[in-house]
Protein backbone atom coordinates (compact mmCIF):
# COMPACT_ATOMS: atom_id res chain seq x y z
CA UNK A 1 0.00 0.00 0.00
CA UNK A 2 1.36 3.19 -0.72
CA UNK A 3 1.75 6.08 1.80
CA UNK A 4 -0.45 8.08 -0.17
CA UNK A 5 -3.57 6.40 1.96
CA UNK A 6 -2.12 7.87 4.84
CA UNK A 7 -3.24 11.14 3.87
CA UNK A 8 -6.62 11.55 4.23
CA UNK A 9 -7.90 13.78 1.05
CA UNK A 10 -11.92 14.66 1.69
CA UNK A 11 -14.26 15.09 -1.46
CA UNK A 12 -14.56 18.01 -3.28
CA UNK A 13 -16.89 21.08 -2.14
CA UNK A 14 -19.71 21.75 -5.03
CA UNK A 15 -18.91 25.02 -6.80
CA UNK A 16 -21.60 24.71 -8.84
CA UNK A 17 -24.52 26.14 -7.22
CA UNK A 18 -27.36 26.53 -9.34
CA UNK A 19 -30.95 28.42 -9.23
CA UNK A 20 -33.45 26.04 -6.76
CA UNK A 21 -36.85 25.01 -8.51
CA UNK A 22 -39.81 24.70 -6.34
CA UNK A 23 -40.10 21.19 -6.90
CA UNK A 24 -36.62 21.10 -5.51
CA UNK A 25 -37.04 21.95 -2.22
CA UNK A 26 -36.21 20.02 1.27
CA UNK A 27 -39.44 18.49 2.37
CA UNK A 28 -38.76 19.59 5.98
CA UNK A 29 -37.62 23.17 6.21
CA UNK A 30 -38.63 24.20 2.40
CA UNK A 31 -36.16 26.29 2.46
CA UNK A 32 -32.84 24.51 1.08
CA UNK A 33 -32.34 22.38 -1.70
CA UNK A 34 -33.17 18.67 -1.47
CA UNK A 35 -29.53 16.51 -1.59
CA UNK A 36 -31.06 13.42 -1.06
CA UNK A 37 -34.29 11.10 -0.81
CA UNK A 38 -34.25 8.85 2.62
CA UNK A 39 -34.32 5.16 1.71
CA UNK A 40 -36.29 4.13 4.52
CA UNK A 41 -39.36 7.21 3.53
CA UNK A 42 -38.80 8.51 0.40
CA UNK A 43 -38.66 12.07 1.89
CA UNK A 44 -36.52 14.56 0.16
CA UNK A 45 -34.32 16.63 2.43
CA UNK A 46 -31.47 18.97 2.33
CA UNK A 47 -28.37 18.40 4.09
CA UNK A 48 -28.47 20.36 7.24
CA UNK A 49 -32.05 18.68 8.27
CA UNK A 50 -30.75 14.98 7.06
CA UNK A 51 -27.76 15.90 9.56
CA UNK A 52 -30.55 17.17 11.66
CA UNK A 53 -32.91 13.70 11.30
CA UNK A 54 -30.20 11.52 11.09
CA UNK A 55 -28.55 12.40 14.49
CA UNK A 56 -32.23 12.42 15.72
CA UNK A 57 -32.90 9.47 14.89
CA UNK A 58 -30.34 7.33 16.37
CA UNK A 59 -30.33 9.26 19.78
CA UNK A 60 -34.44 8.17 19.66
CA UNK A 61 -32.83 4.45 19.30
CA UNK A 62 -30.30 5.20 22.15
CA UNK A 63 -32.88 6.40 24.49
CA UNK A 64 -35.83 4.11 23.64
CA UNK A 65 -33.72 1.32 24.05
CA UNK A 66 -31.97 2.23 27.71
CA UNK A 67 -29.04 1.72 25.77
CA UNK A 68 -26.27 3.42 28.49
CA UNK A 69 -26.90 4.38 32.00
CA UNK A 70 -25.13 7.75 33.31
CA UNK A 71 -21.29 7.11 34.60
CA UNK A 72 -21.24 4.13 32.17
CA UNK A 73 -17.85 3.33 30.21
CA UNK A 74 -18.29 2.00 27.15
CA UNK A 75 -16.05 0.96 24.57
CA UNK A 76 -16.25 1.23 20.29
CA UNK A 77 -15.38 -1.17 18.18
CA UNK A 78 -13.28 0.69 15.88
CA UNK A 79 -11.98 -0.71 13.11
CA UNK A 80 -11.15 2.93 10.85
CA UNK A 81 -14.18 1.60 8.34
CA UNK A 82 -16.94 4.03 7.87
CA UNK A 83 -19.74 2.37 10.24
CA UNK A 84 -17.20 2.79 13.14
CA UNK A 85 -15.63 6.23 12.18
CA UNK A 86 -19.52 7.74 12.17
CA UNK A 87 -20.50 5.78 15.20
CA UNK A 88 -17.75 6.95 17.26
CA UNK A 89 -18.22 10.36 15.37
CA UNK A 90 -21.85 9.57 16.57
CA UNK A 91 -21.24 8.94 19.83
CA UNK A 92 -19.46 11.49 20.81
CA UNK A 93 -21.52 14.40 19.44
CA UNK A 94 -24.58 12.98 21.10
CA UNK A 95 -23.07 12.35 23.77
CA UNK A 96 -21.95 16.25 24.54
CA UNK A 97 -25.00 17.22 22.51
CA UNK A 98 -27.11 15.39 25.15
CA UNK A 99 -24.96 14.69 28.28
CA UNK A 100 -25.58 11.22 28.54
CA UNK A 101 -22.48 11.36 31.12
CA UNK A 102 -20.98 8.07 29.52
CA UNK A 103 -16.97 7.85 28.57
CA UNK A 104 -15.84 6.90 25.08
CA UNK A 105 -12.94 4.27 24.76
CA UNK A 106 -11.86 3.01 20.87
CA UNK A 107 -11.12 -0.56 21.06
CA UNK A 108 -9.29 -1.61 17.57
CA UNK A 109 -8.28 -5.04 16.93
CA UNK A 110 -4.93 -6.01 15.00
CA UNK A 111 -6.00 -8.99 13.31
CA UNK A 112 -2.24 -8.75 11.41
CA UNK A 113 -3.22 -8.19 7.92
CA UNK A 114 -0.11 -6.46 6.42
CA UNK A 115 -1.54 -3.86 4.06
CA UNK A 116 -4.92 -3.51 5.37
CA UNK A 117 -4.96 -3.83 8.81
CA UNK A 118 -2.07 -1.45 9.09
CA UNK A 119 -3.12 1.11 7.24
CA UNK A 120 -6.79 1.06 8.77
CA UNK A 121 -5.07 1.28 12.04
CA UNK A 122 -3.46 4.25 10.80
CA UNK A 123 -6.80 5.67 10.39
CA UNK A 124 -7.83 4.94 13.56
CA UNK A 125 -5.38 6.57 15.23
CA UNK A 126 -5.71 9.56 13.33
CA UNK A 127 -9.80 9.50 14.64
CA UNK A 128 -8.48 8.97 17.72
CA UNK A 129 -6.73 12.44 17.54
CA UNK A 130 -9.49 13.87 15.61
CA UNK A 131 -12.48 12.86 17.77
CA UNK A 132 -9.90 13.26 21.07
CA UNK A 133 -10.90 9.92 22.59
CA UNK A 134 -8.68 7.26 24.36
CA UNK A 135 -7.41 4.40 22.07
CA UNK A 136 -6.72 0.84 22.81
CA UNK A 137 -5.31 -2.07 20.44
CA UNK A 138 -5.38 -5.73 21.24
CA UNK A 139 -3.43 -8.27 18.86
CA UNK A 140 -4.48 -11.44 17.59
CA UNK A 141 -0.44 -12.01 17.74
CA UNK A 142 -0.49 -11.07 21.49
CA UNK A 143 -3.95 -13.15 22.42
CA UNK A 144 -3.11 -15.77 19.70
CA UNK A 145 0.22 -16.22 19.01
CA UNK A 146 -1.30 -16.72 15.31
CA UNK A 147 -1.69 -13.38 13.21
CA UNK A 148 -4.34 -13.81 10.35
CA UNK A 149 -1.58 -13.39 7.74
CA UNK A 150 0.02 -16.78 9.27
CA UNK A 151 -3.27 -18.31 9.62
CA UNK A 152 -3.96 -17.94 5.98
CA UNK A 153 -1.02 -19.59 4.97
CA UNK A 154 -1.74 -21.97 7.35
CA UNK A 155 -5.16 -22.87 6.66
CA UNK A 156 -5.75 -21.40 3.13
CA UNK A 157 -7.84 -18.22 2.30
CA UNK A 158 -11.22 -20.40 2.02
CA UNK A 159 -11.90 -20.13 5.93
CA UNK A 160 -10.29 -17.17 6.73
CA UNK A 161 -13.77 -15.14 7.49
CA UNK A 162 -14.61 -17.40 10.31
CA UNK A 163 -11.26 -17.72 11.87
CA UNK A 164 -11.07 -13.68 12.07
CA UNK A 165 -15.04 -13.65 12.83
CA UNK A 166 -14.06 -15.81 15.87
CA UNK A 167 -10.99 -14.16 17.26
CA UNK A 168 -12.01 -10.81 16.91
CA UNK A 169 -15.33 -11.01 18.75
CA UNK A 170 -13.28 -12.70 21.61
CA UNK A 171 -10.27 -10.15 21.16
CA UNK A 172 -13.26 -7.33 21.71
CA UNK A 173 -14.20 -9.01 24.81
CA UNK A 174 -10.94 -9.13 26.23
CA UNK A 175 -9.86 -5.90 25.12
CA UNK A 176 -13.12 -4.56 26.77
CA UNK A 177 -12.22 -6.80 30.18
CA UNK A 178 -8.58 -5.18 30.30
CA UNK A 179 -10.19 -1.82 30.05
CA UNK A 180 -12.50 -2.53 33.22
CA UNK A 181 -15.44 -1.83 30.73
CA UNK A 182 -18.41 -4.01 30.25
CA UNK A 183 -20.33 -2.10 26.77
CA UNK A 184 -18.89 -2.27 23.27
CA UNK A 185 -20.71 -0.96 20.92
CA UNK A 186 -20.70 -1.85 16.98
CA UNK A 187 -21.26 -0.12 14.03
CA UNK A 188 -23.60 -2.67 12.56
CA UNK A 189 -26.35 -1.22 10.50
CA UNK A 190 -29.34 -1.84 9.08
CA UNK A 191 -28.18 -3.42 5.86
CA UNK A 192 -26.16 -5.42 8.01
CA UNK A 193 -28.89 -6.66 10.39
CA UNK A 194 -31.49 -7.57 7.19
CA UNK A 195 -28.71 -9.55 5.70
CA UNK A 196 -28.12 -11.79 8.70
CA UNK A 197 -32.11 -12.32 9.01
CA UNK A 198 -32.33 -13.31 5.60
CA UNK A 199 -29.40 -15.77 5.66
CA UNK A 200 -30.73 -17.49 8.99
CA UNK A 201 -34.28 -17.21 7.30
CA UNK A 202 -32.71 -18.95 3.85
CA UNK A 203 -30.49 -21.61 6.66
CA UNK A 204 -33.81 -21.71 8.54
CA UNK A 205 -31.67 -20.44 11.61
CA UNK A 206 -34.36 -20.57 13.98
CA UNK A 207 -32.19 -20.15 17.23
CA UNK A 208 -30.23 -17.11 15.85
CA UNK A 209 -33.00 -15.87 13.87
CA UNK A 210 -34.22 -14.28 16.86
CA UNK A 211 -31.33 -13.34 18.41
CA UNK A 212 -29.68 -11.53 15.32
CA UNK A 213 -31.82 -8.74 15.48
CA UNK A 214 -31.76 -7.76 19.17
CA UNK A 215 -30.23 -4.55 19.56
CA UNK A 216 -28.40 -5.53 22.89
CA UNK A 217 -27.03 -9.01 23.44
CA UNK A 218 -25.85 -10.21 26.17
CA UNK A 219 -24.89 -13.73 27.51
CA UNK A 220 -26.15 -14.75 30.60
CA UNK A 221 -22.82 -15.24 33.08
CA UNK A 222 -20.69 -12.58 30.89
CA UNK A 223 -20.20 -9.09 31.59
CA UNK A 224 -19.54 -7.45 28.58
CA UNK A 225 -22.80 -6.46 27.07
CA UNK A 226 -23.04 -5.52 22.88
CA UNK A 227 -25.08 -3.12 21.67
CA UNK A 228 -25.88 -1.51 17.75
CA UNK A 229 -27.53 2.24 18.14
CA UNK A 230 -27.10 2.22 13.89
CA UNK A 231 -29.43 -0.92 13.71
CA UNK A 232 -32.10 1.04 12.03
CA UNK A 233 -29.78 3.22 9.90
CA UNK A 234 -29.46 2.47 6.57
CA UNK A 235 -25.58 2.02 4.62
CA UNK A 236 -26.06 4.37 2.10
CA UNK A 237 -27.35 7.28 5.23
CA UNK A 238 -24.02 5.95 7.26
CA UNK A 239 -21.87 6.69 4.11
CA UNK A 240 -23.67 9.88 2.66
CA UNK A 241 -23.28 11.18 6.44
CA UNK A 242 -19.64 10.51 6.57
CA UNK A 243 -19.10 11.69 2.77
CA UNK A 244 -20.99 15.42 3.91
CA UNK A 245 -19.44 15.74 7.10
CA UNK A 246 -15.86 14.79 5.38
CA UNK A 247 -15.14 12.08 8.13
CA UNK A 248 -11.71 10.44 7.69
CA UNK A 249 -12.91 6.68 7.54
CA UNK A 250 -10.69 3.67 5.45
CA UNK A 251 -12.58 1.98 2.91
CA UNK A 252 -9.81 -0.98 1.09
CA UNK A 253 -10.69 -4.29 0.86
CA UNK A 254 -9.11 -6.65 3.15
CA UNK A 255 -6.52 -8.96 1.47
CA UNK A 256 -8.79 -11.89 2.29
CA UNK A 257 -12.27 -10.40 1.53
CA UNK A 258 -14.79 -12.53 -0.37
CA UNK A 259 -14.26 -12.63 -3.96
CA UNK A 260 -16.52 -9.42 -4.90
CA UNK A 261 -19.91 -9.24 -4.25
CA UNK A 262 -21.22 -11.55 -6.52
CA UNK A 263 -24.37 -14.07 -5.47
CA UNK A 264 -24.04 -12.94 -1.60
CA UNK A 265 -27.02 -11.94 0.35
CA UNK A 266 -25.80 -8.48 0.06
CA UNK A 267 -25.92 -8.43 -3.65
CA UNK A 268 -29.36 -9.66 -3.62
CA UNK A 269 -30.48 -7.34 -0.79
CA UNK A 270 -29.07 -4.25 -2.77
CA UNK A 271 -30.99 -5.39 -6.05
CA UNK A 272 -34.37 -4.93 -3.68
CA UNK A 273 -33.26 -1.88 -2.55
CA UNK A 274 -32.90 -0.52 -6.12
CA UNK A 275 -36.17 -1.71 -6.35
CA UNK A 276 -38.13 -0.69 -3.60
CA UNK A 277 -36.34 1.18 -0.57
CA UNK A 278 -37.98 0.32 2.30
CA UNK A 279 -37.41 -3.10 2.18
CA UNK A 280 -34.35 -3.41 4.31
CA UNK A 281 -36.13 -1.87 6.86
CA UNK A 282 -39.16 -4.11 6.36
CA UNK A 283 -36.85 -7.04 6.98
CA UNK A 284 -35.57 -6.20 10.25
CA UNK A 285 -39.18 -5.79 11.24
CA UNK A 286 -40.39 -8.91 9.67
CA UNK A 287 -36.93 -10.45 11.57
CA UNK A 288 -37.92 -9.01 15.21
CA UNK A 289 -41.71 -10.05 14.52
CA UNK A 290 -41.31 -13.86 13.67
CA UNK A 291 -41.74 -15.68 16.87
CA UNK A 292 -41.41 -18.96 17.00
CA UNK A 293 -43.33 -21.43 18.30
CA UNK A 294 -41.00 -22.38 21.02
CA UNK A 295 -39.52 -26.36 20.82
CA UNK A 296 -39.78 -29.07 23.49
CA UNK A 297 -36.50 -28.46 25.71
CA UNK A 298 -35.62 -32.35 25.17
CA UNK A 299 -35.78 -31.38 21.42
CA UNK A 300 -33.63 -28.44 21.84
CA UNK A 301 -29.74 -28.55 20.97
CA UNK A 302 -28.84 -26.92 24.57
CA UNK A 303 -31.19 -29.20 26.18
CA UNK A 304 -29.47 -32.84 24.65
CA UNK A 305 -25.76 -31.38 25.45
CA UNK A 306 -26.58 -30.08 29.24
CA UNK A 307 -25.70 -26.42 28.12
CA UNK A 308 -25.58 -24.01 30.88
CA UNK A 309 -25.27 -20.95 29.47
CA UNK A 310 -22.23 -19.09 31.72
CA UNK A 311 -20.02 -22.21 31.25
CA UNK A 312 -16.24 -21.34 30.96
CA UNK A 313 -13.72 -22.59 28.42
CA UNK A 314 -11.73 -25.67 30.15
CA UNK A 315 -8.56 -24.24 28.23
CA UNK A 316 -8.45 -20.42 28.20
CA UNK A 317 -11.63 -19.71 30.84
CA UNK A 318 -13.40 -17.94 27.97
CA UNK A 319 -17.38 -17.87 28.12
CA UNK A 320 -17.97 -20.82 26.08
CA UNK A 321 -21.56 -23.02 25.82
CA UNK A 322 -18.84 -25.58 24.86
CA UNK A 323 -16.09 -27.57 27.09
CA UNK A 324 -13.89 -25.77 24.98
CA UNK A 325 -14.64 -22.23 23.05
CA UNK A 326 -14.50 -21.95 19.59
CA UNK A 327 -11.22 -19.99 19.64
CA UNK A 328 -9.76 -23.14 20.81
CA UNK A 329 -10.75 -25.48 18.75
CA UNK A 330 -9.65 -23.04 16.04
CA UNK A 331 -6.29 -23.15 17.52
CA UNK A 332 -5.62 -25.93 18.25
CA UNK A 333 -6.47 -27.10 14.74
CA UNK A 334 -4.11 -24.64 13.59
CA UNK A 335 -1.40 -25.97 15.75
CA UNK A 336 -1.66 -29.15 14.09
CA UNK A 337 -1.68 -27.88 11.00
CA UNK A 338 1.18 -26.33 11.76
CA UNK A 339 3.36 -29.39 13.10
CA UNK A 340 1.71 -31.47 9.57
CA UNK A 341 2.37 -28.87 7.35
CA UNK A 342 5.83 -29.41 6.47
CA UNK A 343 4.98 -33.28 5.71
CA UNK A 344 1.68 -33.13 4.11
CA UNK A 345 1.91 -30.39 1.82
CA UNK A 346 -1.86 -30.26 0.53
CA UNK A 347 -3.12 -31.11 4.04
CA UNK A 348 -3.82 -27.40 5.25
CA UNK A 349 -7.32 -27.29 3.34
CA UNK A 350 -8.75 -30.40 4.61
CA UNK A 351 -7.71 -29.96 8.08
CA UNK A 352 -9.39 -26.61 7.68
CA UNK A 353 -12.43 -27.92 6.04
CA UNK A 354 -12.65 -30.46 9.27
CA UNK A 355 -12.16 -27.76 11.75
CA UNK A 356 -15.43 -26.06 10.18
CA UNK A 357 -17.45 -28.93 10.15
CA UNK A 358 -16.98 -29.47 13.85
CA UNK A 359 -17.91 -25.89 14.40
CA UNK A 360 -20.68 -26.44 12.37
CA UNK A 361 -22.20 -29.17 14.59
CA UNK A 362 -21.29 -27.37 17.94
CA UNK A 363 -23.78 -25.10 19.56
CA UNK A 364 -23.50 -21.51 19.84
CA UNK B 1 -26.33 37.35 -37.37
CA UNK B 2 -27.40 33.93 -38.95
CA UNK B 3 -22.94 33.71 -39.11
CA UNK B 4 -22.84 33.88 -35.56
CA UNK B 5 -25.20 31.36 -34.61
CA UNK B 6 -23.62 28.69 -36.78
CA UNK B 7 -20.18 29.56 -35.50
CA UNK B 8 -21.55 29.22 -32.18
CA UNK B 9 -22.70 25.61 -33.37
CA UNK B 10 -19.42 24.81 -34.56
CA UNK B 11 -17.62 25.80 -31.38
CA UNK B 12 -20.52 23.49 -29.78
CA UNK B 13 -19.62 20.72 -32.09
CA UNK B 14 -15.86 20.68 -31.12
CA UNK B 15 -16.21 21.70 -27.55
CA UNK B 16 -15.25 20.09 -24.18
CA UNK B 17 -17.61 19.81 -20.77
CA UNK B 18 -14.69 19.94 -18.20
CA UNK B 19 -15.85 18.21 -14.72
CA UNK B 20 -14.09 16.42 -12.09
CA UNK B 21 -14.94 12.93 -11.28
CA UNK B 22 -14.60 11.27 -8.13
CA UNK B 23 -14.15 7.59 -7.10
CA UNK B 24 -14.55 7.32 -3.23
CA UNK B 25 -15.36 4.38 -0.47
CA UNK B 26 -12.68 1.97 -2.19
CA UNK B 27 -14.06 2.30 -5.82
CA UNK B 28 -10.93 4.14 -6.55
CA UNK B 29 -9.03 0.21 -7.00
CA UNK B 30 -10.20 -0.10 -10.34
CA UNK B 31 -8.91 3.51 -11.09
CA UNK B 32 -5.49 2.94 -10.64
CA UNK B 33 -6.43 4.13 -7.15
CA UNK B 34 -6.36 7.37 -8.05
CA UNK B 35 -9.71 9.14 -6.79
CA UNK B 36 -9.85 12.50 -7.76
CA UNK B 37 -9.86 12.78 -12.02
CA UNK B 38 -10.62 15.80 -13.95
CA UNK B 39 -12.49 15.52 -17.19
CA UNK B 40 -12.68 16.91 -20.32
CA UNK B 41 -15.26 14.96 -22.25
CA UNK B 42 -15.62 15.48 -25.79
CA UNK B 43 -19.08 17.57 -26.30
CA UNK B 44 -21.40 17.11 -29.48
CA UNK B 45 -24.24 16.77 -28.16
CA UNK B 46 -25.19 17.77 -24.63
CA UNK B 47 -23.20 14.97 -22.74
CA UNK B 48 -25.51 13.41 -20.36
CA UNK B 49 -24.72 11.09 -17.47
CA UNK B 50 -25.35 8.16 -19.57
CA UNK B 51 -22.61 9.51 -22.44
CA UNK B 52 -20.14 9.76 -18.52
CA UNK B 53 -20.64 6.58 -18.07
CA UNK B 54 -19.88 5.19 -21.38
CA UNK B 55 -16.88 7.73 -21.26
CA UNK B 56 -15.39 6.38 -18.31
CA UNK B 57 -16.07 2.74 -19.31
CA UNK B 58 -14.26 3.13 -22.66
CA UNK B 59 -11.12 5.09 -21.33
CA UNK B 60 -10.75 5.04 -17.75
CA UNK B 61 -11.37 1.29 -16.66
CA UNK B 62 -7.97 -0.09 -17.54
CA UNK B 63 -8.98 -4.36 -17.27
CA UNK B 64 -12.43 -4.85 -18.61
CA UNK B 65 -12.77 -7.12 -16.12
CA UNK B 66 -13.56 -4.23 -13.49
CA UNK B 67 -16.45 -2.55 -15.37
CA UNK B 68 -18.82 -5.09 -13.57
CA UNK B 69 -17.51 -3.47 -10.18
CA UNK B 70 -18.90 -0.22 -11.26
CA UNK B 71 -22.16 -0.94 -13.63
CA UNK B 72 -24.62 -3.05 -13.71
CA UNK B 73 -27.81 -3.63 -16.45
CA UNK B 74 -26.51 -0.42 -18.03
CA UNK B 75 -26.32 1.96 -15.03
CA UNK B 76 -24.20 2.10 -11.84
CA UNK B 77 -24.50 -0.78 -9.86
CA UNK B 78 -26.63 -0.87 -6.77
CA UNK B 79 -24.83 -0.27 -3.49
CA UNK B 80 -22.84 2.72 -5.38
CA UNK B 81 -23.82 5.88 -4.57
CA UNK B 82 -23.83 8.79 -7.36
CA UNK B 83 -23.60 12.34 -6.31
CA UNK B 84 -24.05 15.27 -8.31
CA UNK B 85 -22.59 18.03 -7.40
CA UNK B 86 -23.35 16.56 -3.68
CA UNK B 87 -26.94 15.76 -4.74
CA UNK B 88 -27.68 12.08 -5.17
CA UNK B 89 -28.36 11.71 -8.77
CA UNK B 90 -31.88 10.35 -8.33
CA UNK B 91 -33.03 13.85 -7.69
CA UNK B 92 -31.54 14.88 -10.61
CA UNK B 93 -32.64 12.71 -13.32
CA UNK B 94 -29.57 10.73 -13.04
CA UNK B 95 -28.75 9.02 -16.74
CA UNK B 96 -30.48 12.22 -18.55
CA UNK B 97 -28.63 14.84 -15.94
CA UNK B 98 -27.02 17.05 -18.74
CA UNK B 99 -23.45 18.02 -17.82
CA UNK B 100 -22.34 21.34 -17.22
CA UNK B 101 -18.61 22.64 -16.75
CA UNK B 102 -17.42 23.03 -13.07
CA UNK B 103 -19.67 19.91 -12.44
CA UNK B 104 -18.31 17.39 -9.67
CA UNK B 105 -19.47 13.84 -10.15
CA UNK B 106 -18.81 11.37 -7.25
CA UNK B 107 -19.30 7.83 -7.25
CA UNK B 108 -18.96 6.23 -3.30
CA UNK B 109 -18.85 2.65 -2.82
CA UNK B 110 -21.03 1.68 0.02
CA UNK B 111 -19.86 -1.78 -0.96
CA UNK B 112 -16.22 -1.57 -0.06
CA UNK B 113 -14.16 -2.46 3.64
CA UNK B 114 -15.96 -2.34 6.66
S1 LIG C 1 -12.52 -9.83 5.23
FE1 LIG C 1 -12.38 -11.68 6.48
S2 LIG C 1 -10.20 -11.88 6.92
FE2 LIG C 1 -10.50 -9.78 6.22
S3 LIG C 1 -10.81 -8.59 8.10
FE3 LIG C 1 -12.83 -9.18 7.36
S4 LIG C 1 -13.30 -11.10 8.44
FE4 LIG C 1 -11.08 -10.74 8.62
ZN1 LIG D 1 -34.14 21.21 5.04
ZN1 LIG E 1 -10.95 -21.17 25.00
Amino acid sequence: MSSKSFVYVPPSEPVNNKNVKISQLCELCHARKAILKRPKNMQKVCKLCFFHVFETEIHNTIIDNNLFYRGERVAVGASGGKDSTVLAHMLKLLNERHDYGIDIVLLSVDEGIIGYRDDSLATVKRNQKQYGLPLEIVSFKELYNWTMDEIVACAGIRNSCTYCGVFRRQALDRGAEKLGINHVITGHNADDMAETVLMNILRGDVARLEKSTAIITKSKGSPIKRSKPFKYSYQKEIVLYAHYKKLDYFSTECTYAPEAFRGTAREFMKNLESVRPSCIIDIIHSGENLVLKKKDASQTKHGATGFVDGNRCEKCGYLSSNKKCKACILLEGLEANRATISIENDSSVDGAARVMRQLEHMSF
Amino acid sequence: MNELISKDIKRNKTRMVKIKVEFLGGLDVIFNKERVHNLNVPKEDPVTMADLLDFIVETMIANKKDVEVFLENGTVRPGIITLINDTDWELEGELEYVLEDGDIISFTSTLHGG
